[in-house]
């Protein structure tokens, strides 16, 4: 009929999938419609809304923070971002990566010896538990 | 009767312990359950997202994203290592790294430098002790990493990678073959193989907007997340795999020990009976 299927998954999970008659989504060079036999098309998007129109239900609209868009005729898939991508906000997460590897090397020393001490007290218990068992036959 | 209450004592010790192992047993085969969940849920993005890049791959064959460009000399190796936040999981990391330790030593031999990205707290405790540099790391990403949680320590790769520091980019992590079996698995991530041709001939394109060379850089940098996103949730998949079977050997030891020991007590219980018996016998005789 003159509805098209929508699939709108992201790297984290699924997100909606069902049958629509035009779906409205955020295009890098401006927002887009799609209805059925539209050309086969790929692009990016802009966070924004993404509304699907569905016969007979009710309009839906998903806030997405980008991703792509890939319309074939009978279908339209969209991959949503699960992160809002920003160059600064991507710089700064670096940086706090780069942070906290340095961080974690240098206060690893406490916790590695708290570690160390752990095995230890592992073995100890291990070793009495042994004399123990053999005292026990010995007896 | 002095031997009969310790060994009573210590069974009961064991068989609160028991109940422990079995508890994180319990725990650990739920979540590996929603962790399998989620490695399903994230595959048709994946697929979708490889066969983008294949289509775009040769929608420009002129354009050359530094991703793709293979180098012949490599100066400078990045690894991307996986690992888990916690123990009480069997060899889970140390199999990983002892199939990593040799790759890096390959590598070194060649006179390549090496740039470590540990991804899980285990990694960073263990490379701690060795004289490796080590440029990014996240910890304490949870059973349930998101993929907010990792950009921050890929794009220090990424970037590395297209500003020429790092002429190569290795993923390791464990692969989970089925419940009982994981295997660590060192896969290149950079550069990207070309994806294969022949599976994608069809006789129509699509419209790209802006144009296939932009979006190529955009979908190659979230393909490189996803695959790294996956790895992480396949390696919890193993952490709790691995889990389970580490605390089911436990559950299984402590059920064993529990038998000697009561063993232990039934005999220390029938000799101070025997001996109480010789005493009262060796008593009426004396009368």
């Amino acid at each position: 009929m003159d509805t098209i299927t929508v699939d709108i998954v992201s790297a984290e999970g699924h997100i909606f999938s069902g049958e629509a008659s035009m779906v409205i989504a955020p295009a890098k060079l401006g927002d887009v419609g799609i209805v059925v036999r539209h050309a086969p098309m790929l692009t990016e998007l802009r966070p924004g809304e993404v509304r699907v129109k569905r016969e007979g239900e009710e309009e839906l609209f998903l806030y997405i923070t980008g991703g792509l868009l890939e319309v074939q005729p009978f279908a339209v898939t969209i991959l949503a971002d699960t992160a809002l991508r920003d160059d600064q906000l991507n710089e700064q997460a670096a940086e706090e990566a780069r942070a906290a590897a340095e961080e974690a090397l240098r206060t690893a020393g406490t916790r590695e010896d708290l570690a160390h001490a752990q095995q230890q007290l592992v073995e100890a218990a291990a070793r009495y538990r042994a004399a123990q068992k053999l005292k026990g036959k010995r007896r | 009767m002095a031997g009969t209450k310790e060994i009573r004592n210590k069974i009961r010790s064991v068989r609160s312990t028991q109940k422990i192992t079995k508890a994180m047993e319990k725990v650990a085969a739920s979540k590996l359950r929603r962790t399998n969940q989620r490695m399903e849920a994230a595959r048709p993005y994946a697929d979708k997202i490889r066969s983008v890049i294949g289509r775009l791959y040769r929608a420009t064959p002129d354009y050359q994203h530094p991703f793709l460009v293979k180098r012949d000399t490599v100066n400078r190796v990045g690894f991307i290592v996986i690992t888990s936040d916690r123990g009480l999981c069997g060899g889970l990391n140390v199999n990983l790294f002892r199939q990593l330790i040799p790759e890096l030593r390959h590598w070194q031999d060649q006179g390549a430098a090496i740039d470590l990205c540990l991804l899980g707290a285990k990694g960073v405790q263990y490379f701690r002790r060795l004289n490796i540099n080590v440029v990014a790391a996240t910890t304490h990403m949870s059973e349930d990493p998101r993929v907010v949680d990792l950009i921050g320590a890929v794009s220090v790769m990424l970037n590395g990678f297209s500003e020429g520091h790092i002429d190569r980019l290795f993923l390791v992590h464990n692969e989970f073959l089925n419940t009982m079996s994981q295997k660590p698995a060192i896969k290149m991530l950079l550069p990207v193989d070309p994806p294969d041709q022949d599976q994608l001939q069809g006789r129509w394109d699509y419209i790209y907007e802006p144009g296939a060379a932009q979006l190529l850089d955009g979908v190659l940098k979230r393909y490189m997340e996803t695959q790294v996103y996956r790895a992480v949730v396949e390696n919890v998949a193993c952490e709790m795999a691995a889990k389970m079977v580490a605390m089911k050997a436990a559950t299984d030891n402590a059920g064993n020990l529990i038998d000697s020991l009561q063993l232990q007590y039934n005999k220390a219980r029938q000799a101070a009976i025997t001996q109480e018996i010789a005493e009262i016998v060796g008593g009426a005789a004396a009368v």
